[in-house]
């Protein structure tokens, strides 16, 4: 069992931002996502309207979800390959674990999936004597770290190049110490030199998918390392591991969304790979797998169908709302505690693990609303961690002298006349305390606030009292 | 709710400027934190609505927009509030307030309160439609392409993130800002990232809060420009305190106070010399 660690959000955060080498990894995403997304969505002048019709590809599938899976079911069927639906992580799990005894596997290789992080799906393998061989570069070298990704498509973003150096010469045991692996095209080759092995004698191949397609029934997933093809093509058997909202109809709207999806993900046209699989190998193919499986998971994704939270099913996993989050930025994604992190996260998690669990998430967004300006699917994110704040306060979840504060201001801020008078009198006394400097190195009651900064101090009369003297003295003038 | 929800102008005390025939009204947001923070903003806002034209009331019965309990998840609050800010709100042709945060919460998220309430969903929309922003209402509302005003110094100028995503507000000010005589406008590098203020975000993440202001000063700094700007009273606090605490030279104001000449007041969190 992977520990969650949402509800310690504060205390990771705080050891993120004391993190010597998380701070210099996280330059990479601070400013080359965000450079390289720029540029690419400017150089597509339809980029806009693309954004548009992929949001209405995925409404329109989500409003005919049950459809659509089993249109995606029956073409799947067709091909020759079975699907598999699962309620829970559990199910996901048990149904993955008898196709693996049933070919008798001894390793699985993995192509990236987060699903398969959702369903701690190695834990399990490897509880029932079974390897899973992660083979995405980032994967794989946080599987030697025993770590969870902090990043839903560059995995190891938080370490930085020296601290993969070091992981390597520690779980590389033949690497010779004087070979020189400071440049990463070197950490790259080491790393193939062990996975082409791998990739051979592996018996199942897991892998993620980005969409499925109703219409042909094939999965599709976008790489960059070209991993995810030899996991999917030489094992005997592959298995898709993907959560119900990757359906969509077409392969033309498959080819919409592709557009936007490399564009805000890392600012490429299209990823190096787009792999399309259909079935198990056909009597003529020079390659494939004998047998193949899709394992479709819902987790909970169904009750959001009609909920405030639908809208966060057309996701389709870019990050870019991680990388644009200044939250994100600061802390990581670890610090977030669980499988996804940042705004999409936010939203996600809460429905996964509880917002009695998650909480601290959603709030933990200043709403600066980056993350909805450049989501592919115009997701209105900050709205949906509203929602879910909304749902902790109607649970008293929130601490108590929060509620409490908050209660006295809305009540003052409801009786215009009280709180006219209440804040008049609390700026008079502010503004005397200040006026020799104008501002607060340290005030009772706002420590959160002047721990790190000087509180500007107030003018001493309120804007209605200057106002109000202002008209009487007109009027006097007049009289 | 009170009384004077439902007879605004009134109940709410009203009080006109300058009235002469033919201009529009318009109704002040002063927005909390300018009422009591920095009751200078609200000066400098009448004074630019009225060489945009306009004669400027400021109704007694608003407090604040809400924006607080709204976004802490306590929605019968918030709607108790805007239904009083409508109703404040109703007797004037438009509502200005000098801040992006307030105003997108006031144009862009009040209609969300009401949903399912025909008749309240009307006066939210009515509401929501003659709400602006002050330098989008001067600019985009009022066709201002000048301001008569000058300012020794260069300024650098922070889009507030409400302002810019929610409200569009992003060349409005810098061009009223090349207008204003001996100003010299630098270039904020990211000056569209969030300042890591945030309302409630940055008292109950300090750390985290801390971390993006922090950033966000360095870059001011590096801009070599001797005064900030902005457009939201919340934003600016946090830069200032933070630009302060660090004991760095920079300046920081209201950008109406800027454009409306008013710059003379000491900057924020500062004291006469």
């Amino acid at each position: 069992m992977v520990a969650i660690t949402s509800p310690q959000f504060k205390a990771n955060a705080k050891a993120a931002l004391a993190d010597p080498n998380l701070q210099q990894a996280l330059t990479h995403v601070r400013h080359n996502f965000i450079e390289r997304r720029a540029a690419s969505a400017v150089a597509l002048p339809e980029f806009e309207a693309l954004r548009d019709s992929s949001r209405d590809i995925k409404n329109h599938t989500l409003a005919n979800l049950d459809l659509y899976l089993e249109a995606y079911e029956e073409k799947v069927t067709e091909a020759g390959g079975h699907v598999h639906y699962a309620e829970t992580g559990e199910e996901a799990r048990d149904l993955i674990l008898s196709i693996c005894r049933k070919a008798g596997a001894r390793t699985v290789t993995k192509g990236k999936t987060m699903i398969g992080e959702e369903i701690e799906i190695n834990e399990h393998l490897e509880a029932a004597g079974i390897e899973p061989i992660e083979t995405d570069l980032g994967e794989y070298i946080i599987q030697l770290r025993h770590e969870p990704p902090s990043h839903i498509i560059a995995p190891a973003v938080h370490l930085t190049q020296k601290q993969v150096e070091d992981d390597f010469r520690r779980a590389h045991t033949h690497l010779d110490p004087n070979r020189d692996l400071s440049e990463a095209r070197e950490l790259l080759a080491e790393a193939r030199g062990i996975l082409r092995q791998r990739f051979l004698e592996a018996d199942v191949g897991i892998t993620g998918a980005n969409f499925l397609i109703a219409e042909t029934g094939t999965s599709v997933i976008v790489t960059n390392e070209g991993n995810g093809d030899l996991t999917q093509i030489l094992p005997r058997v592959h298995i898709v591991l993907a959560s119900i909202e990757k359906v969509v109809p077409t392969l033309e709207d498959v080819s919409q969304i592709l557009r936007v999806l490399a564009r805000s993900a890392t600012g490429q046209e299209m990823s190096t790979y787009t792999t399309f699989s259909t079935g198990p190998r056909r009597r003529d193919d020079p390659d494939g797998p004998d047998e193949y499986h899709v394992v479709i998971l819902d987790n909970g994704r169904s009750e959001m169908l009609g909920s405030q939270f639908q809208d966060m099913l057309r996701c389709i996993r870019c990050a870019a709302c991680l990388n644009h989050c200044p939250v994100y930025q600061e802390i990581g994604g670890h610090a977030y505690g669980w499988v996804y992190p940042g705004p999409m996260g936010a939203v996600l998690t809460p429905k996964l693990i509880g917002v009695d669990k998650a909480g601290n998430l959603p709030n933990a967004s200043t709403f600066c609303g980056r993350c909805e300006a450049v989501c592919p699917m115009r997701i209105p994110l900050p709205n949906m961690m509203r929602h879910w704040r909304e749902r902790e306060f109607e649970r008293h979840l929130q601490p108590a002298t929060y509620r409490t504060g908050l209660g006295v201001w809305a009540f003052l801020a409801r009786r215009p006349r009280l709180y006219q008078f209440a804040t008049g009198i609390a700026m008079r006394v502010l503004g005397n305390l200040g006026h020799r400097r104008g501002r607060f190195r340290a005030l009772p009651l706002a420590g959160g606030w002047t721990k790190y900064r000087d509180l500007p101090a107030p003018a001493g009369k309120t804007f209605q009292e200057q106002w109000k003297e202002k008209q009487r003295a007109l009027k006097g003038r007049e009289a | 709710m009170a009384d004077n929800a439902t007879t605004p102008a009134k109940a709410g005390g009203a009080t006109t400027l300058a009235e002469t025939g033919g201009r529009p009204s318009v109704g002040l947001f002063v927005t909390c934190l300018v009422d009591l923070f920095r009751p200078s903003v609200g000066f400098a806002a009448i004074k630019l609505i009225e060489a945009a034209g306009c004669r400027v009331s400021v109704p007694a019965s608003q407090t604040c927009c809400g924006q607080p309990a709204y976004n802490s998840g306590d929605r019968k609050d918030t709607r108790a509030i805007a239904e009083n800010v409508i109703a404040t709100f109703e007797p004037y042709d438009y509502v200005v307030a000098p801040s992006g945060s307030c105003g997108g919460m006031l144009k862009t998220h009040y209609a969300d309160l009401f949903e399912g309430d025909e008749a309240w969903s009307a006066r939210a929309a009515a509401f929501s439609a003659k709400t602006f922003e002050l330098v989008s209402f001067l600019v985009d509302v009022r066709g201002m392409t000048h301001v008569d005003a000058s300012f020794a110094g260069s300024v650098t100028y922070h889009d507030a993130c409400s302002g810019l995503r929610e409200l569009g507000v992003k060349n409005q000010p810098r061009r009223l800002l090349k207008s204003v005589e001996g100003l010299k406008l630098i270039e904020l590098k990211d000056a569209d990232v969030c300042c890591g203020f945030g309302g409630t975000f940055c008292v109950k993440y300090p750390d985290i809060s801390n971390a993006i202001v922090g950033r966000k000063a360095e870059a001011i700094v590096a801009s070599g420009a001797d005064t900030l700007l902005a457009g939201d009273l919340g934003c600016l606090m946090n830069m200032a305190g933070k630009l302060q605490r660090e004991g760095k030279p920079v300046h920081t104001r209201h950008v109406a106070e800027v454009l409306a000449g008013m710059a003379d007041e000491p900057a924020i969190g500062e004291v006469e010399r």
